[in-house]
């Protein structure tokens, strides 16, 4: 037999959501940030691996990267926080209506983003085949475009559901501010990648 | 009704679990919504961590006896010099796949099947965190377990090692499609290692039951979070590295080419900054058995519990810096030596300390000698054995001399069979009870132990000599004359008694099935929350949800278990309760059972085992596994319920 129960406190007034670390997808959330950025900083471990072996960086006679695409890149994705944060401050208020009209806006600015990155692939100067250097350069670059992909599609899709009576769930709102958490994530994650792919490969030459 | 409103909204009237809604009412109610549709669909859709923890370990012993099979195949090869029953190409596929079946499908999955089953029972919740992200990982094991061996069946299986060194394993000289088979079962396994690591982290923080603060926590418990962090810093090394292989085996990347500035270097730099810890990840959990076994045996809670936490988090720590020290024969700078072999010798004080406090508990309790509490002498024993010829291998001479010899074969079956797999048939023979009802045969248990640690003797302690004499590992043979016959021999013999012996413990556990004793909620008079339970749990592991104040909860409050109420019943529901200090926070609703899982896992595997034969595949399959990725996370109806359900 089991042990018969003792009652203690009751639980049912408790609210049935939380936001940041008192909810459980948040956790969920930092522990792939976690692993995402331990990929990325292996990443970059294996890309000063092989710069120490090299004379100057980018190799010669490869030129480095134009940065042109790049920066244009940076510019849009650190303007894209503030309306970001406009989400996440209007989801932590339960303001469902500024969540539904800014939604679209970010899901426009990761179409803009994905386009400049094309351009971005386009300017890196070599290819991922030519040597070890190419090599790094668009591991870097396509595994931070994952990022960005994927980012793409999850808001797309919280945009949608937010369309949807579920929308003025509390707990939505809660995916709404965690998915606004990972793109800070995203762009934060770029920003020593932006100056691996174009700057240190101008001032090692 | 706006979100701002629902948020402040008081809870509605509906079923909850209390002083009204208890006994065989609230148990019917509670069955109804937490157990698993019925037929094939259900089997496959189940969110439940006993199934799935179940499926892993069943899954991984079943890998184990494959790979064991290898490893007698390879005794008796070896078992005299120039044999020629298997030769040196297939003695090649053999070791390659005995190795990264037992890395990779069996040590790993096995400890996590565990930590699935055990967690939440051990915390005191209904389920796991995100129980259908579980249900995908075991998918995506199972996949990549079978691509690796119908693989093998099909005669292109991997040949180049567990650790698959480039350049033998890359464009030029990796011919077939065995490394991409083998880096593409890493990609598999380390995406289901991952996920189940991160939920883990998620139930142990947000689920423990009222009043289990940190310091509350059973040590199993600790492990797993320590391990799951682990998992977290170390699998993406390997990821990486693995897609770096693959990518320069499919779209001519560089990485590993030296003749285009790469370094095949980089590889095992990548490859043992996870392959280092591997190995903690492997025995800690064993450490987590120990912890728990021992107090139970010697009737007293565990000496030294602080320092014991202290040194599963600083052997942890250490863990992250010791990998060079599988490089040392690839010409490393002198004070690189230095370091890796002082930090390599330093890891052996934190354990040092766990072996101590355990060897107090003993001393200071009434020991039983009962199957599990014989796994726990035999790991003693054994493990200090191995943890000695690891200090030894840490001195770079020594290291220099016996690298890649049979000394190492032996260090490493030391401590990982030793270290991690007598632990584990404690611990399988200890939680046995709850998994199924019914006890394993004592007799039965006992043979098959001394059969195992004697064999086990046997098997590997001669290659010590063998190493010391020179045989190199990874040789499908050797010639006469060397010294070498009477070491090899003996292994031989003593692997065919383990054999033996482990099929005499799967032996036991069928027959138990049906046969054994049935076991009462708590047959070792046990302290902690899973005996609180029936054996086997109801899917809903408690009726109510357990508060702990101690760290035996079962030792200190021996007539009735305390509980707080006032969950629902008609939904999902779990309590959530605060990072350090565990007191009730939140109710959330747990998901319930999705085929979504199941398809996606196999969206994702068709992607993955394409991908090896073109680029192409990975953009075109991550449509279909997008899709089914949206259809698992959509709500399944129109309007969304009162209060919040995950359909």
């Amino acid at each position: 037999m089991t042990l018969p129960p003792t009652f203690t406190e009751d639980v049912a007034e408790l609210p049935t959501h939380g936001f940041s670390y008192r909810s459980l997808t948040w956790w969920g959330v930092i522990g792939f940030m976690v692993i995402e950025g331990t990929a990325f900083v292996l990443t970059v471990a294996a890309y000063f691996f092989l710069m120490s072996h090299e004379e100057s960086w980018a190799p010669r006679p490869w030129l480095p990267p134009n940065a042109i695409a790049g920066t244009l890149f940076t510019l849009v994705i650190l303007a894209s926080e503030f309306p970001n944060t406009v989400i996440k401050k209007a989801a932590n208020a339960y303001d469902v209506a500024t969540v539904r009209r800014l939604l679209p806006l970010m899901v426009a600015v990761g179409v803009v983003l994905l386009v400049i990155r094309g351009f971005e692939f386009n300017s890196l100067n070599v290819l991922w085949y030519d040597n070890a250097y190419g090599s790094i350069i668009w591991t870097l670059l396509l595994l931070h475009t994952t990022h960005i992909a994927t980012d793409w599609v999850d808001t797309v899709v919280l945009w949608a559901l937010m369309r949807t009576p579920h929308g003025e769930e509390p707990r939505r709102l809660v995916d709404t501010d965690e998915n606004s958490l990972y793109w800070r994530f995203v762009w934060l994650a770029w920003l020593p990648i932006y100056l691996l792919i174009y700057w240190v490969p101008r001032f090692f030459r | 009704m706006t979100a701002a409103e629902k948020a402040k909204a008081p809870p509605i009237d509906v079923p909850r679990d209390g002083p009204d809604l208890t006994g065989d009412k609230l148990a019917a109610a509670l069955e109804a919504t937490w157990m698993r549709p019925p037929g094939l669909i259900g089997w496959l859709s189940s969110v439940d961590h006993k199934d799935i923890g179940r499926r892993y370990i069943i899954t991984a012993l079943t890998f184990l006896a494959l790979a064991g099979a290898l490893a007698v195949a390879m005794r008796m090869q070896l078992s005299k010099p120039d044999n020629d029953l298997i030769g040196a190409a297939r003695y090649d596929e053999i070791f390659t796949m005995h190795g990264t079946t037992m890395m990779f499908l069996f040590a790993v999955p096995v400890m996590q099947g565990m930590q699935i089953y055990l967690t939440p029972l051990m915390v005191g919740t209904r389920n796991m965190a995100f129980p259908r992200l579980t249900a995908f990982s075991y998918y995506m094991y199972l996949a990549g377990g079978c691509l690796l061996w119908v693989s093998f069946i099909l005669n292109m299986g991997p040949d180049v090692g567990w650790f698959a060194y480039p350049p033998l394993s890359g464009p030029q000289y990796g011919v077939g499609k065995g490394p991409d088979v083998w880096a593409q079962m890493i990609t598999f396994t380390e995406v289901a290692g991952l996920a189940v690591a991160v939920t883990l982290v998620a139930t142990i923080l947000k689920q423990r039951a009222p009043g289990m603060t940190l310091a509350r926590m059973p040590l199993f418990v600790w492990t797993t979070l320590v391990v799951s962090l682990m998992v977290i810093f170390a699998l993406p090394s390997v990821a990486l590295a693995s897609g770096m292989l693959l990518s320069d085996r499919l779209v001519g990347t560089q990485f590993f080419n030296p003749a285009e500035r790469g370094d095949a270097l980089l590889w095992q730099h990548l490859f043992w900054f996870f392959g280092h810890p591997e190995v903690y990840i492997i025995f800690l959990p064993a450490t987590g058995f120990l912890s728990e076994i021992i107090p139970t045996f010697c009737r007293r809670s565990i000496f030294g519990y602080p320092i014991i936490v202290m040194s599963v988090v600083a052997t942890a720590i250490l863990a992250f810096g010791l990998w060079v020290h599988h490089m040392f024969a690839t010409g490393l700078p002198r004070i690189g030596y230095s370091f890796y072999t002082a930090a390599s010798m330093s890891v052996s004080i934190p354990t040092g300390l766990q072996l101590f406090c355990w060897i107090a508990t003993i001393w200071q309790g009434r020991p039983r000698f009962e199957v599990p509490f014989l796994y726990v002498i035999a790991f003693i024993f054994t493990f200090v054995i191995g943890g000695l010829s690891g200090v030894i291998i840490a001195a770079v001479p020594l290291d220099l001399q016996l690298h890649d010899t049979y000394f190492i074969v032996a260090h490493l079956h030391y401590v990982l069979i030793g270290g991690a797999v007598f632990p584990l048939l404690g611990a399988i023979t200890y939680w046995y009870p709850k998994f199924t009802g019914r006890m394993l045969s004592d007799a039965l248990g006992k043979i098959a132990f001394w059969l195992i640690f004697l064999g086990f003797q046997l098997a590997f302690f001669p290659m010590h000599l063998s190493g010391l004499l020179g045989m190199p590992r990874r040789v499908y043979t050797y010639p006469a004359g060397m010294g070498l016959e009477l070491p090899n021999m003996l292994s031989s013999i003593g692997s065919l008694v383990v054999s033996a012996a482990v099929l005499l413990f799967v032996l036991n556990m069928l027959l138990s099935l049906k046969a054994g004793r049935i076991a009462p909620p708590n047959p070792w008079a046990a302290p902690s929350l899973e005996w609180a339970t029936t054996s086997p749990p109801p899917p809903y592991n408690f009726p109510h949800i357990p508060v702990v104040e101690s760290r035996t909860p079962l030792w200190d409050s021996p007539e009735t278990l305390p509980v707080v109420h006032g969950l629902r019943v008609e939904h999902r529901e779990l309590l959530l309760t605060s990072v350090l200090a565990a007191g009730p926070e939140t109710r959330e609703p747990s998901a319930e059972p999705s085929p979504w899982p199941f398809i996606s896992a196999a969206a994702v595997t068709v992607m993955f085992i394409s991908s090896m034969f073109s680029p192409w595949a990975v953009l075109i399959g991550a449509v279909p596994a997008t899709i089914a990725l949206i259809a698992w996370f959509w709500p399944k109806s129109a309007l969304p319920h009162p209060e919040p359900v995950i359909s």
